[in-house]
């Protein structure tokens, strides 16, 4: 055990409510940018390895997870200080990762190499390496933890993954370039997004089967520049905002109808978004304006654009 | 077959062939071709040019097969200079309907007009001739490299964004140079810009020696103009041109800017993936004529990974329908014009150390796809056999 741990934890918890923070990587500027929730503004610049992508924070928040893709690791840095504590074994390429429920085992997709790497985040060491298709992407594990998810971006598949056995039990085709997954919270549905199909296709998880698809239409953009990437649920699950690449808008997606209610301009190629606490406001990264835009999510609108570092790509919040 | 030289290139994977219900044979065949000599040898031809872009796009739809039971093989049939290439295409296409070709155009001509080539799949990855998009079309060859027309119309496009309307052009004379410098000339006159002045590089002397000597006088007479187009598709003189013009004008064409099907500095879009696994695998950066051997043994791969089928007739029609989209990392999906059987796809437009645009640029705008707006659209190809 790290000595160090519960020292933390017990500092973060103890922090008031107003210092929550989103936190950007930026794939060019080997940073994080750290945006103070309540001013909207940058308070703090950290250095990371190269070309950082994936962002995830322990449960408790007393630990950052960092993929340093060009650096081949995953960084594990101490939030309060923005000091990199150790490097985690990663495998070549880290892209993306999901922290397992039991707060422990990360699940890394590593894009070069066609693997899905499982890492103890205790131990440091590589528990499993799992074959999928080429160029993996997206992460998602289910929320009893049973399943996990890579999505490989050349081969189209989404591949499921017990994560009791640490082998793939179904692949199932999507369309082209699939990028992100997520469970919803009850972990009945699983949807997986396709930047160059242009569709979010939702499956039921009980039968790996499609149960739906999602089109975009942007009004003046053509259909092959709207590109859904990322995506997040808000906190009653009946809607969900996804960034739609170079098409430079947001979608807002009736999650039961599965229809698009509205779209909302943004920053340009708009990749992953992350929530405040409460769920009030959205934080989309924007790669090639190099900025952030914050969403109010109630009025569907776009507030403010927060100028980060060079290419931001990853987002998650600090509570 | 005594010339003949057969290569085994890659078997299915153990793992896959175990549960394969799908066996997919693909033939990589290639005609060696005579290289005219340019005045500079810095930067040789690669031995496996396509090749190593067909294994690739194997290594892409071999992972992808062992999740979906589909075993694909690619041999490589490699016929010399001289030798019989229709002898080859016919022992090709008794093991399989799938041929990827690497041969000038009426090689490919002859190859697809074979009895026995009647119901397969031919992909040309090696002429960027028009007349094969146009009146010499044939519908069972599909063209994965884009044509010469779709590059000068990339370059066109770039230049009236610019407002650089005053052009002027040197073209070599090997066929290639002339073919380009007709695509330029039609590109540039469907794009309203004004070719004023015309020269033919014919010179006989070393230019390594003496550039800065001959270059401005050559290019003296070529009169006021904004952007100087070079043809010069071998490689030959035109790396001598640029800086030693007699006015300071940027160069573009098969020199200096160059519209091209792929490029080691493409990086946007997830082409860092593909280059470095193209790295990894040749050893070299990857060339336009890898890409478009590449997209071919991908456009099999996605077709039968789509439709589970291996069956010629049932891959063509999925291929040519509205259903098709191949990632090819170029930011839009690839599709193939239903009435040639090209390749739509984006063309970079490159410096040797950066992308600076990709067509078709924003305010191209066309009533079906933007993509559309390079090459030969529907109403100017006198193809008919794909109706």
């Amino acid at each position: 055990m790290h000595p160090l741990i519960p020292f933390v934890a017990a500092a973060t918890l103890a922090l008031p409510a107003s210092a929550a923070e989103i936190w950007v990587t930026n794939e060019k500027d080997n940073t994080i940018s750290v945006i103070d929730i309540a001013s909207l503004e940058v308070t703090r610049t950290i250095e990371t390895g190269e070309r950082p992508r994936g962002i995830t924070f322990s449960k408790d928040h007393s630990r950052v997870f960092i993929c340093a893709s060009d650096s081949d690791t995953v960084q594990v840095m101490d939030p309060e200080t923005g000091r990199v504590l150790h490097d985690l074994p990663s495998g070549e390429d880290p892209e993306q990762f999901v922290l397992h429920p039991n707060d422990r085992h990360l699940y890394i997709a590593n894009e070069d190499d066609a693997v899905t790497t499982v890492v103890d985040t205790e131990t440091r060491r590589v528990i499993a390496q799992i074959n999928v298709g080429i160029e993996p992407e997206g992460m998602a594990v289910s929320p009893d933890g049973k399943i996990a998810i890579t999505t490989s971006e050349t081969t189209n598949m989404a591949h499921w993954i017990d994560t009791a056995t640490r082998r793939l039990f179904a692949n199932t085709l999507v369309d082209s370039r699939p990028r992100h997954a997520e469970f919803t919270a009850n972990g009945s549905e699983l949807w997986v997004s396709s930047e160059i199909g242009g569709t979010i296709t939702v499956f039921d998880v009980a039968t790996q089967s499609e149960k739906g698809k999602i089109g975009f239409k942007v009004k003046g953009v053509h259909p092959d520049r709207v590109q859904p990437v990322g995506f997040e649920f808000t906190a009653d699950e009946k809607t969900a905002f996804v960034a739609l690449g170079p098409s430079n808008h947001v979608a807002v997606v009736n999650a039961e109808t599965l229809e698009v209610e509205d779209y909302i301009l943004v920053g340009r190629r708009v990749w992953h978004m992350a929530f405040s606490a409460d769920k009030s406001l959205l934080f989309t990264t924007n790669g090639v304006s190099g900025d952030v835009t914050v969403i109010d999510v109630a009025q569907r609108e776009a507030i403010k654009s927060i100028k980060v570092g060079r290419f931001p790509w990853g987002a998650a919040l600090r509570p | 077959m005594r010339r003949l030289c057969l290569t085994l290139a890659a078997m299915a994977l153990a793992a896959s062939s175990a549960l394969a219900d799908l066996a997919i044979p693909m033939i990589y065949l290639k005609q060696e071709q005579e290289r005219p000599p340019t005045l500079s040898n810095l930067d040789p031809v690669p031995e496996d040019l396509g090749q190593a872009g067909a294994r690739l796009g194997l290594q892409d739809n071999l992972t992808t097969g062992a999740f979906m039971g589909h075993a694909y093989t690619l041999q490589s049939l490699t016929v010399p200079v001289g030798g019989d290439l229709l002898g080859a295409a016919r022992q090709a296409l008794a093991v399989s309907p799938f041929l990827i070709l690497d041969a000038p155009a009426p090689s490919l001509l002859g190859i697809a007009d074979l009895p026995e080539a009647a119901s397969a799949v031919l992909f040309n990855t090696a002429s960027a001739d028009l007349s094969l998009r146009s009146g010499n079309c044939r519908a069972n060859l599909l063209h994965t490299l884009p044509s010469d027309l779709m590059r000068s119309d990339a370059l066109m496009q770039f230049a009236r964004a610019k407002r650089w309307d005053k052009l002027a052009l040197i073209a070599g004379t090997h066929p290639q140079d002339i073919a380009f410098a007709e695509a330029l000339r039609q590109s540039a006159a469907k794009f309203a810009m004004s070719l004023r002045a015309e020269k033919t590089w014919a010179f006989e002397a070393d230019m390594r020696r003496s550039a800065t000597g001959e270059v401005p006088l050559f290019t003296q007479e070529l009169g006021a103009h904004d952007l100087l187009l070079v043809a010069d598709e071998l490689g030959d003189f035109g790396r001598y041109i640029a800086y030693n013009t007699w006015l300071p004008r940027p160069v573009a064409g098969s020199e200096g800017l160059v519209p091209t099907a792929w490029s080691h500095v493409v990086e946007q879009w997830g082409a860092a993936q593909l280059q470095s696994r193209f790295h990894d695998l040749a050893a070299r950066p990857m060339r336009p004529r890898d890409y478009a051997a590449w997209a071919a043994v991908r456009s099999i791969g996605e077709a039968v990974t789509r439709s589970n089928s291996a069956d010629p007739e049932t891959l063509r029609s999925y291929i040519l329908s509205a259903g098709f989209e191949l990632a090819g990392f170029k930011g839009r999906p690839l599709s193939y014009r239903a009435w040639n059987g090209q390749l739509r796809q984006p063309i970079p437009l490159v410096t040797p150390r950066a992308l600076t645009a990709q067509a078709p640029l924003e305010g191209y705008l066309h009533q079906r796809n933007e993509l559309d707006t390079l090459g030969l659209d529907a109403p100017e190809s006198a193809c008919t056999a794909f109706r």
